[in-house]
């Protein structure tokens, strides 16, 4: 008997009982479903996380104090005080280097921002004028902070977007209004835009505010060093020429001999990305993994109701067998039920996968990516679901004695 | 063509030995039309079943067309079952989601017989056993007497050396039951080899040989001399 002709009766068989075999392919049609949509979110919130690092300009390094990190985990337990202000000055000014366009500088900490009866915890960043276009965050109205207000230790203030909606409502406008921040009071002079949520990792910028690094250190908090030292080199090419001068030159003015004792560590653009690529592609295969579970449960499924089709068809493969249909015709015949079952159930699984995926990704602002991989991955998982929990019911089937089966009622 | 030599069929039910057959012996030549009849449960049913090669008898001999049938494996008994045995059983034993022409292409599908021909085939022997029309119809839409007829058909199909009835006529009403007899009367005598198993005296007048058996024995093997 040839395949295709099987095929056509497995066809056949199937869909005289289409209730069962709907309700029988569910488990198969969820699992698969799971597994594409969440495959595709994890791709696509990696993909955002990757654009809004890599919006920030893949020729910007980062300094922070405290000794090199390898992997999570730091080396050793130095001080944050580290970086100080001239150490920035000291990057952007030193004869010895010529790879570096641009500086900005930030001290950060937590604290409660107050505006009537609203009040929220924000990130309080204490910047340099020329941070917020450095780091690529743009106004979407008011002023940005000036040299000016820097050199007076001025009270003002940008807020992020989120922070506005939170302490002001969508009606009032924020500009020209003051704000508090542990008793001391800011005149908010400009808006962020919403660079909305990254998926996993939350919205942060959207809660931070900012002020004037000098406001920050010496009138808010007290101290004299930095958080963050942000470089902008030339151009791409000379990443490696700047981290290295940088390095040396940071290591001399701490009076450091070797890069091993640095009590600062400096990060490119892309070990950034590489980090953030590690942590959402650890949850991805996680939730994955957890989507594959209902996938075995399905597969149980089919093979509990194969079982049920095979001592139901007692009689039929007895007649079958009686025929002339050998062990291997009936193997086949049942397995190819198994996996048009299971392959069905893939495809229909592939379609709410992707409806699903296209939904949350437009609810939570991600870009719409379709992950491929996850789809050709589903149509072969669906079909060796089906031989793997399709073998027991159909081995089952062609060992039925010919007499016994005929005789059965 | 059928030679069968001190068969034995004992049946072990929880150490309960039960002799179905107890040293049957007899052959039957092409062309033979053969009702073998016995009460309930003298093992009419059993030898029907060693025939049909769906059961191993525990002792004897049993060669069909020159060849030794207890020593072939499970595939060579199931092409022996498609090519040399047209089955026909009391309750029909139909598919029932499958149209007659269906159910009778089935053989051949397992043999591989090519469509087309499959397909003159499947018409040729529904329209000998009077079912031309009826080749489409379901089997729930059919009666009793033609649901047999397909059956027939299905047996024909793959010109078998022999036709295996067993009580064929056994659940159906009298017009129906004379009808099917007179299909085997003429398959007879187009050539065809039958083997009925059968409480009816009216089919066993009909056929040309009548083995009696009564307790897994043969009591009696006459020729009918009214044929």
């Amino acid at each position: 008997m040839k395949l295709n002709e099987i095929f056509e009766e497995s066809i056949a068989v199937l869909t005289t009982n289409k209730m069962r075999t709907l309700l029988s392919i569910l488990g198969i049609v969820i699992g698969i479903g799971s597994v594409i949509a969440l495959m595709t979110l994890g791709e696509a919130s990696q993909s955002s996380v990757k654009q809004q690092i890599q919006s920030l300009g893949s020729n910007i390094l980062t300094i922070r104090p405290g000794a090199q990190q390898q992997g999570f985990v730091r080396t050793s337990n130095s001080d944050n005080t580290s970086l100080k202000y001239a150490d920035a000055e000291e990057i952007k000014t030193s004869q010895r280097i010529d790879t570096v366009n641009d500086v900005a500088v930030d001290y950060t900490s937590r604290g409660q921002i107050i505006y009537d009866k609203n009040n929220m915890n924000v990130q309080i960043y204490g910047i340099t004028d020329n941070y917020l276009s450095l780091r690529n965050i743009k106004l979407d109205y008011g002023e940005n902070i000036s040299l000016q207000d820097r050199d007076i230790y001025n009270k003002v203030i940008v807020l992020g977007a989120g922070v506005v909606e939170e302490l002001f409502g969508t009606e009032e406008n924020p500009i020209g209004k003051f704000v508090r921040i542990s008793g001391a009071s800011f005149k908010v002079i400009g808006v962020t835009t919403s660079k909305g949520s990254t998926g996993f990792g939350g919205g942060s910028l959207d809660e931070s505010v900012y002020v004037p690094l000098e406001t920050a250190q010496k009138v808010m908090f007290g101290i004299s060093h930095v958080s963050t030292i942000y470089v902008t080199a030339k151009n791409e090419e000379v990443m490696d020429a700047a981290l290295n001068q940088i390095g040396f030159l940071l290591l001399e003015r701490h009076g450091l001999a070797t890069p091993e004792e640095a009590d600062f560590s400096i990060q490119s653009q892309e070990d950034i990305l590489e980090t953030v690529s590690e942590i959402t592609g650890t949850f991805t295969t996680l939730l994955t993994g957890i989507a594959a579970i209902s996938l075995v449960v399905g597969g149980i499924g089919i093979m509990n109701i194969m079982l049920v089709t095979v001592t139901e068809r007692t009689t039929e493969i007895g007649l079958r067998k009686a025929l002339g249909a050998k062990r291997k015709t009936i193997v086949t015949q049942f397995l190819v039920e198994a996996i048009i079952l299971t392959f069905t159930g893939g495809l229909i699984g592939i379609l709410l996968g992707i409806g699903t995926s296209i939904i949350i990704t437009k609810l939570m602002n991600l870009p719409a990516t379709l992950s491929l991989s996850s789809i050709g991955l589903s149509v072969v998982m669906s079909s060796l679901v089906g031989i793997v929990f399709g073998w027991y019911p159909a081995q089952k089937a062609s060992k039925l004695e010919p007499i016994v089966a005929l005789r059965y009622e | 063509m059928i030679e069968l030599k001190n068969i034995c069929k004992t049946y072990d039910s929880d150490g309960v030995k039960t002799e179905a057959l107890l040293n049957v012996s007899f052959n039957i030549n092409a062309g033979e039309f053969v009702a073998i009849t016995g009460p309930s449960g003298s093992g009419k049913s059993t030898l029907m079943h060693i025939l049909g090669a769906l059961d191993n008898p525990t002792a004897g001999e049993y060669i069909l067309n020159g060849k030794n049938v207890q020593n072939m494996n499970e595939d060579e008994l199931a092409e022996l079952r498609n090519k040399e045995i047209g089955f026909i059983f009391q309750s029909y034993n139909l598919l029932p989601r499958m149209s007659s022409l269906k159910n009778v292409l089935l053989p051949m599908m397992y043999a591989g017989i090519p469509k087309k021909q499959r397909l003159e085939t499947a018409h040729k022997v529904l329209d000998e056993v009077g079912l031309t029309d009826k080749i489409n119809n379901a089997p729930n839409q059919l009666s009793g007497g033609q649901k047999q007829r397909v059956a027939i058909a299905r047996a024909l199909s793959m010109s078998p050396s022999i036709l295996l009835a067993d009580e064929p006529t056994g659940n159906l009403p009298t017009k129906q039951s004379d009808e099917i007899i007179k299909i085997f009367e003429n398959l007879n005598k187009k050539g065809n080899t039958v083997l009925v198993i059968t409480h009816n005296d009216d089919i066993a007048k009909k056929a040309k040989r009548i083995i009696n058996i009564v307790d897994g024995k043969i009591l009696s093997d006459t020729k009918n001399e009214t044929k």
